[in-house]
């Protein structure tokens, strides 16, 4: 049977790719982010998964504005990286499982959440970088993985507690899965930022750690949390952090914190990462 | 959730279904340079190619003047405007500083000493 045995928060800013493909991981810049990243890459290597469910968004890569879909689950064999505008990052392609990949899409659809099904589609930095963060430069990927690309674009996007409610269908499905697997559910995004507008910079570091703290302890208060409030305190890209409630949705209602991390900034960027197990495991 | 709600966030842009269709054939063109000829072609003539599109005209004045602010406020999103930004090889973190009439020095600065304090810019009633 497949098993859920872990949940990964992580930030996803594309000039952490940059930096990293770039080798510029040792600049005073970085080097504290790849740090910050250090003791999960360890842990990874000792609790490697065979299944990484990454929930991300695209950033207008595989999607333009003529589709829109609020969920979209990756059931392809493989997925390339994107060309976001300065040619694909030169990084392996990403190898999906697309037999768990329907079984999940068979399952929470019954469960009434209308995934959309990518039988082809490119990856962009929100998918990517958080493997590379979390699993270095490997010539293969040592996962396969299944995207879940969420709608945090173009409003209305889905509420915090339809995201966390989505994780808890996908663990259904996962348990419900006959083979034996090892499988990780990743949410990305966030933290703090906001690209335009006169609040272009905006941090909020009290605001992200309160956060941090009850997506362990008390999640309920972010599944409640408005659209609103969200943008108000974590800007208008901060937005993207209801996707780590899909993480902590899968995870079960008691978990143990491992491992946490703050760094303020990444480029526009306020990175956040946790590692989290259930706690029945 | 109400419009108005977001309206009382100051300086923040909410791509609604609104601005989409506002900003619908703006977002268009930016996607189109995901595309290395359409790039080139936008780059020998740019009005030329800007007149493929049936763009309002400031939003074409928007895109010549790279007015970043501008093409915002007429329907563009961020993530679609950033593809110009790509194709004048600058970079995400220069478009975000110009929003805020900073150099890009200047907003680097700020962004390594922990970034814009949301103090006083949450909310335009002053509810929050």
């Amino acid at each position: 049977m497949a098993r859920i045995t872990a949940g990964i928060g992580s930030s996803h800013v594309p000039a952490i790719g940059a930096a990293l493909d770039g080798g510029r991981t040792a600049h005073p810049d970085w080097a504290p982010i790849f740090q910050g990243y250090e003791w999960s890459r360890e842990w990874l290597e000792a609790h490697k998964p065979d299944v990484v469910i990454l929930v991300y968004n695209d950033h207008a890569s595989a999607f333009s504005l003529d589709i829109v879909p609020t969920f979209a689950i990756g059931c392809a064999d493989s997925f390339a990286p994107a060309d976001e505008g300065w040619g694909p990052r030169r990084i392996p392609v990403v190898y999906g499982h697309s037999k768990l990949a329907w079984h999940i899409a068979n399952s929470v659809v019954l469960d009434e959440f209308d995934l959309t099904i990518m039988n082809k589609m490119d990856v962009d930095h929100g998918l990517t970088v958080p493997l590379s963060l979390l699993l270095g430069q490997p010539a293969a990927w040592p996962v396969k993985v299944i995207p879940l690309a969420v709608n945090v674009i173009q409003y209305p996007t889905p509420t915090a507690n339809r995201c966390f409610r989505l994780g808890e269908a996908i663990a259904r499905a996962v348990q419900s899965f006959p083979e034996d697997l090892n499988v990780q559910v990743w949410g990305t995004g966030g933290m703090s930022h906001q690209l335009s507008g006169r609040r272009a910079g905006l941090i909020n570091r009290e605001w992200d750690l309160k956060f941090l703290d009850q997506l362990t302890a008390d999640p309920d208060a972010l599944r409640t949390m408005s659209h609103a409030e969200y943008v108000r305190e974590a800007g208008s890209e901060g937005m993207e952090l209801i996707m780590w409630l899909t993480m902590r949705g899968a995870l079960g209602p008691k978990i143990r914190e491992l491992h946490r991390f703050y760094h303020v900034p990444a480029s526009n960027t306020a990175v956040g990462h946790v590692v989290f197990t259930p706690e029945n495991n | 959730m109400s419009h108005a709600t977001f309206d009382d966030i100051p300086g923040t842009y909410v791509f609604t279904g609104e601005r989409a269709r506002e900003g619908r054939h703006l977002n268009r063109f930016c996607m189109s340079l995901m595309s290395p000829a359409n790039r080139a072609r936008f780059k020998a003539d740019e009005r030329a190619y800007l007149d493929e599109w049936p763009m309002h005209e400031a939003q074409k004045q928007a895109v010549l003047k790279r007015d970043f602010e501008a093409l915002l406020e007429q329907g563009g999103n961020i993530f679609f405007v950033l593809k110009i930004a790509a194709v004048d090889g600058r970079t995400t973190q220069s478009v975000a500083a110009s929003f805020a009439g900073q150099s890009t020095e200047e907003y680097a600065a700020m962004m390594r000493s922990g970034g814009r304090s949301p103090a006083g810019l949450k909310s335009i009633s002053g509810r929050f």
